[in-house]
């Protein structure tokens, strides 16, 4: 099932998920993944709808933790440290993960206020011009900072939905994460924002590493180093069928399924 | 199919019967409106009367107020300071244990407990005022003259206290509508960022619910000026202009009563004067009301 041994990988990894289960109750949503995500790549989750992409990304920065019937089973590694052992804080955790979310979800404040939240509640000790300069930072690297420079003082929710995705990308920023967890990004947006973030993510990726739950296979195809292909099984429990170097998953898949689900036969 | 037949009702009777439900709803509606334009005409009759006898000067400057005694004085203050000190003491109470209710309802408690609380939350509410009244007339200010011995038996500390437990359902179920309605992407995007429970209620959620806040702790102060029982009984019936909590005072409503249970003559000034603070205390809560409205609009973080 997994080949990642096999894999010439240049960076350490960044999260590995080992012999990773995650229920819902007595419902398994996600059984048996082992995953390792290479430091400074992009990786695409991709399958059918309902196999557990969001289940498996979320669980990565713990966020199901918010979800009072979610439980996880086995390991995820980040610097070597199971994320889930006891004593482990969520919240420093999710402070180093970041997520971007499948509808922007910009705060019912300014466009500066948005970006400055992260560190104000890190309790970072900035001045006034530290601030506004990660601000600046923060929009620049969402490639935001130029349509918006003139109005930060603008509510957030004031911009365009392709615009509040790149904001919540600067919120994200902001708070200097090591891993960028994006579900499904750019469902919400038309086709120019689309390449807007895709283009972002390729400039990210030389700071961050990024993971992305995808529906769409062009997308995975043009704008991922690695694709992982979930599916569910007779259970209704998601597994990870194939992962590999995104070239590989996409010409030669290893899997029959695989090769189904690329080429539109099912999902 | 012509035209003319989409003007025709398919089925005449209940063509009629709608009509006659639309004029029902209106009926309905009109009398509430035509009762409450008629209160208001009558309070302004009757102050004018009022005012035709007294001046409004008076009114607004003379310090005593003495309709009942032989030396008639009518300086409003002293039943306007007893509202305003029995209602800012019961708001101390009712907004910050109110809020604090709200929010652990809301981002703390898990189902279980939201669904068993609210509830009786809300039995607090349901509590005749005048059981409030008792209490804090029997229970409450024996209590408290332990630790002030120079508490009198008739005090707005009591009354406003009290007054305040009355109230911390209204600001705390009010407001717990207003956070829970906040969706859920915004606590999603906070956590996501690494807040703790209290910073997501504290700095994200709080203040995208804003308005429905405020608007509760209007409603809730509007309440407490014009609640007439729990005051009546337990703050006394002696006006005098002080913000000192611990004597005797008498509220609007306090005074309302008293001259409504006496013998008061039907058309004479004492009878009038009823009027004329019935007419202050519609002004306070129609201002209270407007200022509500003002700053809904103004704190509103849209959210979608
Ligand atoms: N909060 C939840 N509570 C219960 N079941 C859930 C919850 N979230 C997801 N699931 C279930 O887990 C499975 C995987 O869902 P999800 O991870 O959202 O899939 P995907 O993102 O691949 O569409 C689905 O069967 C879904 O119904
Ligand atoms: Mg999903």
């Amino acid at each position: 099932m997994t080949i990642i041994h096999e894999m010439d990988r240049s960076n350490p990894n960044a999260i590995e998920a080992r012999n990773m289960s995650v229920y819902y109750g007595s419902f398994r949503a996600v059984k048996n993944v082992n995953l390792a995500i290479e430091k400074n790549r992009i990786t695409a989750l991709i399958g059918p709808s309902g196999c557990g992409k969001s289940t498996v990304l979320r669980s990565f920065n713990r966020m199901n933790d918010l979800v009072a019937s979610a439980r996880v089973e086995g390991e995820i590694l980040f610097h070597g440290e199971n994320i889930y052992a006891p004593g482990v804080d969520p919240v420093n955790v999710r402070r180093r993960i970041g997520m971007v979310f499948q509808k922007p979800n910009p705060f019912p404040k300014s466009i500066y206020e948005n970006v400055a939240y992260g560190p104000r509640i890190n309790g970072w000790k900035l001045s006034k011009s530290q601030m506004d300069e990660l601000v600046e930072r923060s929009l620049r690297g969402a490639a935001l900072w130029d349509e918006v420079k003139d109005k930060l003082n603008q509510n957030g929710l004031s911009l365009s939905g392709g615009q509040q995705q790149r904001l919540c990308i600067a919120r994200a920023l902001a708070v200097e994460p090591e891993v960028i967890l994006m579900d499904e990004p750019c469902s919400a947006l038309d086709p120019i924002s689309t390449l807007k973030i895709e283009e972002l993510m390729f400039e990210l990726r030389q700071n961050y590493t990024i993971i992305i739950v995808t529906h769409n296979m062009q997308q995975a195809s043009r704008a991922s180093d690695y694709t992982a292909f979930f599916l569910m099984d007779s259970d209704r429990a998601g597994q990870l069928i194939e992962y590999g170097p995104t070239s590989q998953i996409f010409q030669n898949p290893k899997d029959e399924r695989t090769e189904q689900y690329i080429s539109g036969r099912f999902g | 199919m012509a035209v003319t037949d989409l003007r025709k009702p398919i089925n005449p009777v209940r063509a009629i019967g709608e009509r006659i439900i639309q004029i029902a709803l209106l009926l309905a509606a009109a009398v509430s409106i035509f009762t409450t334009a008629g209160i208001v005409f009558s309070l302004i009759f009757e102050t004018i009367a009022f005012f035709s006898e007294v001046s409004i000067i008076e009114f607004l400057t003379d310090t005593e107020w003495t309709p009942l005694f032989a030396n008639q004085r009518f300086g409003i203050w002293p039943l306007v300071s007893a509202t305003v000190l029995t209602s800012a003491i019961a708001m101390v109470v009712a907004v910050p244990l109110g809020l604090i209710a709200a929010i652990f309802l809301s981002e703390f408690a898990n189902d279980r407990v939201r669904r068993t609380v609210k509830p009786l939350l809300e039995i607090l509410a349901g509590i005749p005022t005048v059981v409030y009244g008792y209490f804090a007339l029997t229970f409450l200010t024996p209590l408290l003259r332990n630790f002030i011995p120079t508490l009198s038996i008739f005090n707005s500390l009591s009354a406003g206290l009290i007054m305040g437990v009355m109230l911390i359902p209204i600001v705390a179920s009010l407001s717990e509508d207003a956070l829970s309605a906040v969706p859920n992407s915004l606590r999603e995007a906070a956590y996501g960022l690494g807040s703790t429970r209290f910073e997501v209620a504290v700095h994200v959620i709080l203040p995208a619910a804003i308005s429905g806040v405020i608007a509760s702790i209007v409603l809730a102060f509007s309440r407490a000026v014009g609640e007439t029982m729990i005051v009546a009984i337990a703050a006394g019936q002696n006006p005098r202009l002080t913000f000192d909590p611990t004597v005797p005072v008498m509220t609007m409503t306090s005074y309302i009563v008293q001259v409504s249970l006496g013998d008061t003559p039907y058309g004479s000034l004492s009878y009038h004067t009823l009027y004329a603070v019935g007419f202050t205390l519609f002004l306070f809560t129609f201002v209270l009301n407007i200022f509500s409205y003002w700053m809904v609009r103004k704190f509103r973080e849209v959210y979608d």
